[in-house]
């Protein structure tokens, strides 16, 4: 039995034995459900082998979900801790750990997943297409994201957490003071779901550069298409870093090589330059889709077109050339000098310049329009002052030698999470009500819907804005506890009001979502917000093909000018559509590197060496196949729109 | 919206009277450094508070003004696609901010990085700050005293602090005198800090560093020139030599307390720099060891460099 | 599936073309993460700790030998795509023949070399330089391994259907693969071993 001592919780708790039982009870609740309502081979048929972009993006919709739901646990348990000085519920480790799986869960497995839902689903919609370029490769960055999030989810019960924050900086994270299996966890988990991710920037490139309908040129792109290009770009810039700086940090632990260590030549500072490097474009992977959300949102809710296309374009191409720019900023105080710090504090000011021309584009989109107040308009409306000031306190960070003194501070968590709340969850939020009739023929209940606006508002300033205070005032981010003479109690005590109060709000959102199951009226129209673009130009539930007809764009908003001027979207003939097959290959490869993951984790090498060829195997495979899709007939095609034009 | 402003005023005044009227650490300054960077946050909020308020003031109008059901039901919002100088002023203004903000960044980068302003013609007092779990190890190399978890340091002189750390990268900090810089264990980074007036302070390391981090903090104490000296006689006079026993002990992780000895750790256990001399006036002090010298060999018990 | 037959076979339909912007996408990626690992290179190259230097340990003989090999090879699959486009299939074949085999030399050449850094005592696990110097060369050689594999796969797939619109575009990807693998070399063979040896 000491084989699987290695998978004991190094230091377990009550907390983490209650979950290791309800995982298991979910899991054997899961199974019996199934396996009772005989669903088997529903889930395999319909979503475990598709490659349908919307029910992929749906698939990323719940996860996100499911994960934000976790990752809102470990913040709720910090704050609990730390609402009173001197607090015994958890002790440094298990604080530790928590605000660890916390920042990497929130980034890598909640917030990624909720914009590459909206990318998946909306964007070949947009832009006119049938799916995305590569449908295939699209179900395969799906599944290596949720095996990735998984194995990231089981540490706490198996092995043990990491420990080392999200940022995991040697030496830290290395064997020496990191000797238990967590960091593996952090190395390889995310590395999995980090090349589903380079994966999916590949997708929507090739995608949006070359599947656009006729007439739809690139400045004639919806805004919310134009941010996903971008964001895209990116990702296939900067994910090959964290990879390699991933494989060298596990080589570090687990093939005891010399990158990151104190000795031999190791140096910790390479790992936080590269990690930065990825890292802070990866924060501008995750806003410039809001922006994008944002925009969309805007417009159509103020019955105005968007103010200044040309410099949106503009502001956010240069936001992402400018974000690869600025990492060290994330590390003034490394050492590397005035000269340094000063080019960095530079670029990163820069950054506020095509942001603020965003802002203002908004606002005057809002100017003379007809703003219709409803939950998805409401988070939009309510980002615009919220991250404004997270971007004022952006603006101070970057001034380096003040950042001496914020750095590492409440005041920093305070910036980020006033930027990443009010900017990516929002969104996040706003783009679930928006497309939520879209993508599942009824709409959530608005009444529910405003409740959550305003207290997760309420909440994020209460819980967030007092950290800028304490920050000031010498308070050190990730420590589990503080003394009363520090004075910190009272300011603490209100951020766990505050993050109470947002528990409430992502609470009132399942409800939301259960109550409009139950009770939301089934017979909608296609185009329920009176929108403007081409995906709103479906049908409700959209069709396997999306359109019948490939449609012809002769603006930046078709669908809007097809309503009110009466220009013809849909022209011609309907033919027979060419659709790719579903196929079990991308699940059934990921599942296969979880087990590489597992193994590598733990150090298994036999099962490492056989799951890394049966992988390869499977590219094999995949080369040899033959398998061209199939055809849906005219017939197929006129049934199928009768039946949904019949509905709406 | 009305509602959300009237809030935020609320809840930062809320937040001003639970601090207690008491000063925030970082904006209450005790040496010169601080004293910039302190500056540099008002500068900065009131800068961008005016910016935040038009942002502010425009949303509120137009929300107010351009809602649905303040306009006639058969309203076309008119299509307008830009505004020339609109979108000049838009983009103006942020630059003409971020250019000023830009110039007093610079020069503050390096005032933090010189000895402090006023005691340019003082010579440093150089203490080798150096971390390990979860404790701080202060060398005087001038006095040839060691001290654990708590540092005198005389005001009217400038000091100089040579950080490293024996294990994970830490951040040295004293809010009250200026801001944090990283100690790590291949290279060696410095701290120009000075003390206008004797007083306790705090200090900590602010990076994250493992089980005992939270704990890991320090007491500062500024005294008068005079107290000092008198204070490092009575260590001479009192404590312990530092054996290498001794200090092979201490690098062990745990929590101890405050400790005081003769002698440094820096004789039989160097800092990794290329010269081992102790005092650092003789280097450029404005600038530290910044373009990386990747020539170093981190293990101690030898000296070699290879190059 | 429509096919263009103004264009050449591997662009000849839109999904063809998609795979193959696609795999330039690719290739960016590949980019940055060589940028990565040579970067990586240059701030840990003289970080020797206790073991040996570039100098001490490359040689010029073998590595001018795999110099040569690779940049033959990626002639010969330039020969193998041009063979291609004018629809002589047994050519092509041939000429992908000899470029696998002459990647399998190269990997041969590369194996050996390491071999011999390791019982001069110069192995991954002795300092950073090693360490970023074996991932650098290793992840370049394990890009050529997967080459032959794939290769090999997509020469079996020309003999079974012979030179179709899918065969064509695999093909052509993959020479893109493999110039793109000789490029890395030549930055390899400049900025690691002659930049070392000097």
């Amino acid at each position: 039995m000491e084989f699987f001592e290695r998978f004991a919780i190094p230091n377990p708790s009550i907390a983490i034995y209650a979950s290791m039982v309800a995982i298991g009870l979910t899991v054997f609740a899961i199974i019996a459900g199934l396996s009772y309502f005989k669903k088997w081979g529903y889930l395999w048929r319909e979503w475990l082998t598709t490659v349908d972009h919307k029910r992929i993006g749906i698939m990323y919709l719940f996860s996100a979900l499911i994960m934000l739901f976790r990752g809102g646990v470990d913040a709720i348990m910090m704050r609990v801790q730390l609402a009173v000085p001197d607090n015994k519920l958890l002790d440094a480790q298990h604080y530790n750990e928590i605000f660890s799986t916390h920042g990497v869960i929130m980034v890598m497995f909640m917030a990624m997943p909720f914009i590459f839902a909206f990318m998946n689903f909306v964007v070949p919609l947009q832009i006119g297409a049938r799916d995305v370029a590569f449908p295939r490769l699209n179900a395969l960055s799906f599944w290596l994201f949720f095996f990735g999030a998984m194995l990231f989810n089981i540490s706490f019960v198996v092995g043990g957490s990491p420990d080392a924050g999200w940022t995991s900086y040697f030496p830290l994270a290395g064997n020496e003071f990191s000797p238990s299996v967590g960091t593996n966890y952090y190395m390889i988990a995310i590395q999995i779901s980090g090349i589903g991710s380079l994966m999916t920037g590949i997708n929507m490139i090739t995608t949006i550069f070359k599947m656009r309908a006729p007439g739809m040129t690139l400045m004639k792109m919806p805004m919310f298409t134009w941010s996903v290009l971008v964001t895209n770009l990116i990702i296939v810039t900067v994910f090959p870093v964290i990879t390699v700086a991933l494989a060298m940090g596990t080589m570090d632990r687990l093939f005891g090589t010399y990158f990151f260590t104190t000795t031999n030549g190791g140096m910790d500072m390479l790992w936080a330059n590269l990690f930065w490097v990825w890292g802070h474009p990866e924060v501008y992977i995750l806003i410039l889709p809001a922006f994008g959300l944002y925009s969309e949102i805007i417009s159509t809710f103020s019955g105005r077109n968007l103010y200044g296309y040309k410099s949106m374009v503009a502001s956010m191409v240069i936001i992402s050339a400018l974000a690869c720019m600025v990492w060290a900023h994330h590390f003034f105080t490394m050492g590397q000098g005035a000269l340094a710090n000063s080019f960095f504090s530079i670029t990163t000011m820069m950054i506020a310049v095509p942001t603020g021309v965003k802002i203002f584009n908004w606002l005057f989109t809002l100017w003379k329009g007809k703003i219709r107040y409803t939950v998805p308009m409401l988070y939009s409306l309510g980002f615009i002052p919220l991250f404004v000031i997270g971007g004022m306190t952006g603006v101070m960070l970057a001034m380096s030698a003040a950042d001496y003194q914020y750095h590492n501070t409440m005041f920093l968590v305070a910036h980020f999470h006033n930027t990443i709340i009010p900017g990516v969850v929002f969104a996040m939020l706003a783009g679930l009500t928006y497309y939520w009739p879209k993508m599942f023929g009824f709409m959530l209940n608005e009444r529910i819907g405003n409740w959550a606006f305003w207290f997760l508002s309420i909440g994020f300033c209460l819980a967030f804005f007092p950290m800028y205070i304490t920050g000031l005032d010498g308070q050190a981010r990730r420590m589990y506890t503080y003394s009363e003479a520090t004075g910190y109690g009272p300011l603490n005590m209100v951020s766990f009001v505050g993050a109470g109060i947002m528990a409430i709000s992502f609470a009132l959102i399942v409800y939301n979502i259960y109550y409009s199951i139950r009770y939301s009226p089934r017979n909608i129209s296609a185009d329920p917000w009176d929108a403007r673009s081409l995906e709103w130009a479906t049908h409700t539930p959209v069709p396997e093909y999306n359109f019948v007809i490939e449609p012809q764009v002769a603006s930046s908003e078709a669908f809007w000018d097809a309503k009110k001027k009466g220009h013809e979207l849909f022209s011609g003939k309907p033919e027979k559509i060419h659709m790719p097959n579903n196929s079990g290959l991308p699940f059934i490869m990921s599942a296969i590197f979880f087990i590489w993951g597992f193994s590598m984790i733990f150090s298994l090498w036999i099962p490492v060496i056989i799951s890394t060829i049966a992988i390869f195997a499977c590219m094999l495979y995949r080369s040899f196949e033959k398998d061209h899709g199939h055809y849906i007939s005219v017939e197929e095609i006129d049934e199928t729109e009768i039946k949904l034009r019949g509905v709406n | 919206m009305k509602v959300k402003s009237a809030l935020l005023l609320l809840i930062f005044t809320i937040a001003t009277v639970l601090t207690g009227c008491e000063p925030l650490m970082v904006l209450d300054p005790k040496g010169p450094q601080a004293r910039r960077q302190a500056h540099d946050i008002i500068l900065s909020i009131g800068i961008m508070s005016f910016i935040v308020i038009v942002v502010f003031a425009i949303l509120i109008y137009v929300l107010i003004k351009y809602r649905e059901s303040r306009q006639s039901p058969d309203y076309e919002p008119p299509h307008i696609e830009g505004n020339k100088w609109v979108e000049i002023l838009c983009v103006g203004i942020p630059i003409i901010i971020v250019t000023y903000f830009s110039i007093v960044s610079v020069q503050s980068n390096y005032i933090v990085e010189a000895k402090p302003k006023g005691y340019e013609d003082k010579a440093p007092l150089v203490i080798y700050a150096s971390s390990s779990d979860w404790k701080w190890h202060f060398s005087y190399p001038e006095e040839n005293i060691e001290t654990v978890n708590y540092l005198y340091i005389p005001t009217d002189r400038p000091i100089e602090f040579k950080l490293y750390s024996y294990g994970p990268i830490t951040s040295f900090w004293i809010p009250q005198l200026g801001g944090q810089k990283y100690a790590m264990s291949d290279m060696i980074t410095t701290l120009h800090l000075a003390a206008d007036e004797p007083g306790e302070l705090m200090g900590r390391n602010a990076n994250f560093s493992g089980k005992g981090f939270a704990e890991n903090m320090f007491n500062v104490t500024a005294m008068s020139e005079k107290d000092f000296d008198k204070w490092v006689k009575d260590v001479m006079k009192t404590a312990k030599p530092l054996t290498k026993e001794e200090f092979n002990k201490l690098l062990k992780p745990g929590h101890y307390g405050q400790m005081t000895f003769t002698g440094t750790h820096l004789g039989f256990n160097p800092p990794p720099e290329h010269h081992h001399s102790g005092a650092a006036t003789e280097k450029n002090s404005n600038s530290d060891e910044s373009n990386m010298d990747m020539n170093m060999d981190m293990d101690m018990s030898d000296h070699q460099n290879h190059e | 599936m429509k096919v263009d037959h103004s264009l050449p076979l591997e662009y000849s339909t839109k999904q063809n073309g998609r795979n193959i912007f696609g795999f330039w996408v690719f290739l960016a990626a590949e980019i940055m993460l060589f940028a990565t690992l040579f970067t990586s290179y240059f701030t840990l190259e003289h970080r020797v700790g206790h073991g040996s230097s570039g100098a001490e340990i490359f040689e010029m003989t073998p590595v001018v030998i795999e110099t040569l090999i690779l940049l033959t090879s990626s002639f010969t699959v330039g020969l193998a795509v041009h063979a291609m486009r004018i629809g002589n299939k047994k050519a092509m074949a041939a000429f992908f023949v000899i470029t696998l085999f002459l990647g399998l030399g190269f990997l041969g050449f590369e194996i050996d070399e390491f071999m011999t850094y390791i019982h001069e005592g110069a192995s991954l696990q002795t300092s950073a330089f090693t360490a970023i110097l074996m991932t650098t060369l290793g992840t370049h050689g394990a890009h050529v391994t997967f080459g032959l594999f794939w290769g090999t796969a997509i020469l079996m797939q020309i003999k079974k259907n012979g030179l179709t619109t899918e065969t064509a575009n695999k093909s052509f990807i993959f020479s893109l693969y493999w110039h793109f693998l000789d490029v890395v070399w030549i930055f390899i063979f400049s900025f690691i071993y002659l930049k070392g040896m000097m």
